[in-house]
């Protein structure tokens, strides 16, 4: 097989680099949400009308969206930070280090199909009518 | 015949100036806090968007009915903390790998430093000086 890597860098594509790149950005992207949530709970120490008017934003239909987002954000960034302590600490974790990235892809659908729904349950309600 | 001179392992011998294990550290403490925030961040999340009507039922009373617990006192404490040092670790390994002049790293870990140690305590004082009754 020849793959031809360019010199100067050193990325060499497959799986292994793809669940990096998703773990980086996924991990900077829930820092940058925390430094937001920490501001937004910090309104509880001005009023209890300031708190809800911010409370009420996270409500609406696209950032209910942008919720649903952050959470698939967190879960993956959480499993396959488990499946890196695992490669690093667990004997045998460098040898099934591709069928543990296939397992933490199938439990975070698992997870994120019944989550999403309910997280947007409300939403899908307001918009489209109850659906019971 | 001469004798065989066998140089003394190298593995003995002292480095020049100090070495700190700053790195070691910093790479156990991202998969300890890991392993931490894994029950700490996903129970919020579920607590916060699953649980009896989810994000729907926040507001200032929800709030304050959690914060009159000294556990969830505690977990919020115990998260605020860990995921902010983790994250600003995070962000620290990504400014060194990016960032390639000095003038430039130097001034995004200060930046880096600067906003997450303001979150950080804003973030505590908000927990320890909480008051149901303002307003
Ligand atoms: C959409 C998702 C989220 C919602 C609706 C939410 C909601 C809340 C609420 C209502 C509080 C107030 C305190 C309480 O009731 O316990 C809070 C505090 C907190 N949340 Fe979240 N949260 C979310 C995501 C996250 C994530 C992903 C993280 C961590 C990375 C996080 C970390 C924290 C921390 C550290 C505090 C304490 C803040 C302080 O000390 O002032 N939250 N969250
Ligand atoms: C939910 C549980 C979490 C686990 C199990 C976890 C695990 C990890 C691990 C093991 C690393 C090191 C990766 C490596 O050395 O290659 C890492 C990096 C990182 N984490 Fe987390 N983490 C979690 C939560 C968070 C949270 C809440 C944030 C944001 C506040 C965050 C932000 C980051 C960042 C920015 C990096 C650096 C990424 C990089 O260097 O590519 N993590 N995480």
């Amino acid at each position: 097989m020849s793959v031809i890597t360019p010199i100067g860098t050193l990325y060499r594509g497959g799986e292994g680099m793809w669940t990096w790149v998703l773990h980086r950005i996924t991990g900077v992207s829930v820092f940058f949400f925390l430094l937001v949530h920490v501001l937004d709970t910090a309104l509880v120490r001005v009023s209890p009308e300031a708190y809800d008017l911010i409370i009420a934003t996270y409500k609406t239909p696209i950032v209910n969206l942008l919720e649903v987002g952050l959470v698939g954000a967190v879960l993956y960034h959480a499993l396959n930070g488990l499946r890196v302590i695992l490669i690093d600490f667990w004997r045998r974790g460098p040898r099934y280090q591709r069928q543990m990235t296939w397992v933490i892809a199938a439990i975070w659908f698992a997870l994120m199909l019944p989550g999403t729904y309910f997280m947007m349950k409300h939403t899908i309600e307001a918009m489209f009518g109850s659906t019971s | 015949m001469t004798t065989l001179d066998i140089s003394a392992p190298r593995s003995g011998a002292k480095r020049s100036g100090q070495r700190s294990n700053f790195e070691l550290y910093s790479w156990l403490f991202m998969r300890i806090s890991g392993i931490i925030l894994v029950v700490l961040v996903l129970s919020h999340l579920v607590i916060m968007n699953l649980l009896d009507g989810g994000v729907q039922r926040i507001n200032f009373a929800f709030v304050a009915g959690r914060w009159s617990s000294p556990f969830w006192q505690i977990w919020d404490l115990t998260m605020l903390w860990l995921a902010m040092l983790h994250g600003t670790n995070g962000m620290r390994t990504i400014i060194n790998d990016y960032a390639e002049r000095n003038q430039t790293r130097f001034w995004l870990k200060m930046a880096l430093y600067t906003s997450s140690g303001f979150i950080i305590l804003l973030g505590t004082l908000v927990i320890f000086t909480f008051d149901p009754n303002i307003g």
